[in-house]
């Protein structure tokens, strides 16, 4: 849904990042006002994934020019942890799995964390199974995989499901998911599509990453952006990722020649 | 007190002064004493030019004061969870403070289905595992011999069940344990120990139990102890076919301390569990030595050692396994995994099978690794700050280990206390309230 006059969420500008001495983001530039549903799409290796990544505040990156606005507050200052609790989620492309950690307290901690920051009132061991319960509904996801340790076991699909139901749980703001329709059956994308869907309001703004246009049938963005080399080559609307769809990446190529020529 | 090299020398100067300043041999164990002093005084001390010791400095003993280790422990510091003397805590349960110095059954009332040894059932049955176990000429088994003049010895009767707790605060120099079980055909006997150190001091345990055909023991050793205390201790154990020995054993905060766990299936055919867990920082020394015999065929082991090493600790983990010949279709596994924290810490994990056998199973392995950058970012990337992250990680880490303790001794070794004790401060988990707790959980 686009807004000229909605709340700007998060302003990404000349963001530049590298990991080690890799620069692997060089100049990205992207507007995400409340109610928007964005798509990031491009070939591997374009800096999709490391874009999200710096937006979390993975450790790995190191961001050496550019700012990023979120809120009107400087989000590279905060630690991954405090953008989690201010409301920036990013949905893994790998969920990790964290052996006798278990997840229904895990999700219970996290969303805690994410409460105290709202100010609102901690949850018990009640009534937060009360409130994990309604969420769960979000991505039909069994209450079984509450008891087990946090992804230890989980078939991709399940993966997908539990970072969806912490997306539900914790009511980011701002939603980055990384490619979270690889791994997916059919049935499964479906299912987290409609859940994303879902969770995405009025209030939020959502980035979806990710290779395929399949994800985008399921949920329509309102921006389509296409990355290559580290920077947004070309915005434009759903229609833009059909002609991906279409004609393949091999023009973003010939295009970035052009630009790198000229 | 420092851990810095010392010769054996000084080492066996210790011994020479401490045997010197023994009081004459009496009470029950007046003539494993007399032995133990003279096999004391033949042995070399363990130095680190013997294979066993290589890895592992007693230099702390050598700090510690012989004249009062002859004294030995008079009276105990209160440690809150024992009362003085004993208590029994219901039906077929008893609780046993041991201070090494006087009778631990004196004025107890046993529960039903517990005996104490008599003086010729003594004389048969002490030391017969230590020898089936291959403890004969083991330094710190005749250091215990020489100096320990009480012992706690029971026999528990054919198919009764039973509770015991020993605990134990060693506030002195220097605390020699002694016990031995006997457990008949079918007896199922859950032991839960606690070991602690409110003082420098060496606490030195020598246990035997022999497990009749059927019988089952559980046995979950709490050692908890500071930086300038010492623990040596030897469990000897001896199985019959058809029994079941399940030993957890966690120890945490000791200058240095040597864990030997020494296992017979005397025919095989018997089921054995292993679990333990050594956390060191500062410039502690935790060592666990393991030894697993089969006698006979079908017997089965089922072996994790873990541990978690930060600052200048040190961890070492030697795992033998002796399968010889008679002893076909064994099941063994022994796995073991350890953390490593810190830049300067040292973790040394060496398997030692030895199989002749031809149709065994005989799995095993090893790990090292530190806290997965990947997983504290995953938490972190939920709100859950980098502390409580690693804090989380470590737990769960213990956790395996810690969630197979029998229940009593569970409650001895709550996760905070085993982080307290290490000789780092204790992490507060603020920001989370209660959040952390139960955060831990069977897995999956």
């Amino acid at each position: 849904m686009i807004r000229p006059d909605a709340d700007v969420l998060l302003e990404i500008s000349g963001l530049h990042a590298r990991v080690e001495d890799k620069a692997i983001l060089k100049g990205v530039n992207l507007t995400l006002r409340a109610g928007e549903i964005h798509a990031v799409m491009g070939r591997n290796g374009s800096g999709k994934s490391t874009l999200s990544k710096v937006l979390a505040g993975h450790p790995a990156y190191t961001v050496t020019d550019g700012t990023v606005t979120y809120r009107g507050q400087n989000l590279l200052e905060l630690s991954p942890e405090e953008r989690a609790r201010v409301g920036v989620f990013l949905g893994f492309q790998y969920p990790v799995e964290i052996p006798g950690v278990s997840n229904l307290e895990f999700l219970r901690v996290a969303t805690n964390a994410r409460r105290v920051q709202l100010d609102q009132e901690e949850l018990d061991t009640f009534a937060f199974e009360d409130l994990v319960r309604e969420r769960l509904k979000v991505v039909q996801m069994d209450p079984a995989f509450l008891d087990r340790s946090v992804n230890e076991g989980f078939s991709g699909g399940e993966k997908k499901r539990n970072e969806i139901l912490q997306m539900a749980l914790l009511e980011p703001l701002v939603a980055i998911l990384d490619e979270t329709d690889s791994g997916l059956d059919i049935d499964a994308l479906r299912i987290v599509a409609a859940g994303v869907s879902q969770l995405a309001t009025a209030d939020t703004a959502t980035l979806l990453i990710t290779h395929y246009q399949r994800l985008l049938e399921a949920i329509t963005p309102d921006f389509v952006h296409v990355m290559a080399a580290g920077r947004i080559l070309r915005t434009g609307g759903r229609e833009l990722a059909l002609e991906l769809e279409e004609r393949g990446y091999d023009w973003v190529d010939q295009e970035l020649a052009a630009l790198e020529l000229g | 007190m420092g851990l810095s090299t010392v010769s054996a020398q000084s080492l066996s100067g210790w011994t020479s002064d401490l045997l010197a300043r023994l009081p004459a041999p009496s009470g029950p164990l007046a003539a494993v004493q007399e032995r133990g002093r003279k096999a004391l005084a033949a042995l070399p001390a363990p130095s680190r030019r013997q294979e066993a010791w290589r890895f592992t400095d007693l230099a702390l003993l050598v700090g510690l004061d012989p004249n009062s280790s002859a004294a030995l422990s008079r009276g105990d510091a209160t440690d809150g969870l024992a009362p003085q003397g004993t208590s029994q805590s219901g039906p077929g349960s008893l609780r046993l403070k041991l201070d090494g110095s006087s009778d631990p059954l004196a004025g107890v009332c046993l529960p039903a289905g517990v005996s104490p040894l008599s003086e010729s059932e003594l004389g048969l049955a002490l030391g017969h595992t230590l020898a089936a176990t291959g403890c004969e000429q083991h330094w710190p088994v005749e250091l215990n011999h020489a100096c320990a003049s009480q012992l706690l010895a029971l026999r528990i009767a054919s198919r009764s069940q039973v509770s015991l707790e020993l605990v134990s605060d060693a506030a002195a120099e220097l605390r020699p344990l002694r016990v031995l079980l006997i457990l008949e055909e079918k007896a199922q006997v859950q032991l839960c120990q606690r070991l602690t150190a409110s003082a420098a001091g060496l606490t030195s345990l020598v246990l035997e139990a022999h497990l009749g055909r059927g019988a089952r023991l559980e046995h979950g050793l709490v050692a908890l102890g500071q930086p300038d205390a010492a623990l040596i201790a030897h469990l000897a154990l001896e199985q019959e076919p058809e029994s079941d020995v399940s030993l957890v054993a966690v120890s945490a905060g000791w200058g240095v301390s040597r864990l030997e766990p020494r296992i017979v299936q005397v025919d095989g055919s018997a089921t054995t569990t292993l679990r333990g867990l050594q956390v060191v920082a500062g410039d502690q020394i935790a060592d666990t030595h393991s030894h697993m015999a089969f006698g006979g065929p079908e017997g089965q082991l089922d072996q994790l050692h873990k541990a978690v090493a930060d600052g200048r600790g040190r961890s070492v983990f030697n795992g033998a396994v002796r399968v010889p010949r008679a002893a076909q279709r064994t099941n063994a596994a022994q796995l073991s995994r350890s953390l490593l924290l810190s830049d300067r810490a040292r973790i040394d994990t060496k398997p030692e099978l030895e199989i002749v056998a031809d149709d065994v199973r005989c799995a095993h392995g090893a790990t090292v690794s530190c806290l997965q950058q990947d997983e504290l970012f995953y938490l972190q990337s939920r709100g859950i700050a980098a502390d409580q992250a690693s804090a989380l990680l470590k737990r769960a880490f213990c956790e395996e280990v810690l969630r197979e303790l029998p229940a009593p001794a569970r409650l001895w070794c709550p996760f905070e206390r085993l982080l307290a004790a290490d000789g780092s401060e204790a992490r507060p988990v603020d920001g989370l309230g209660s959040g952390l707790e139960g955060l831990v959980g069977e897995g999956g």
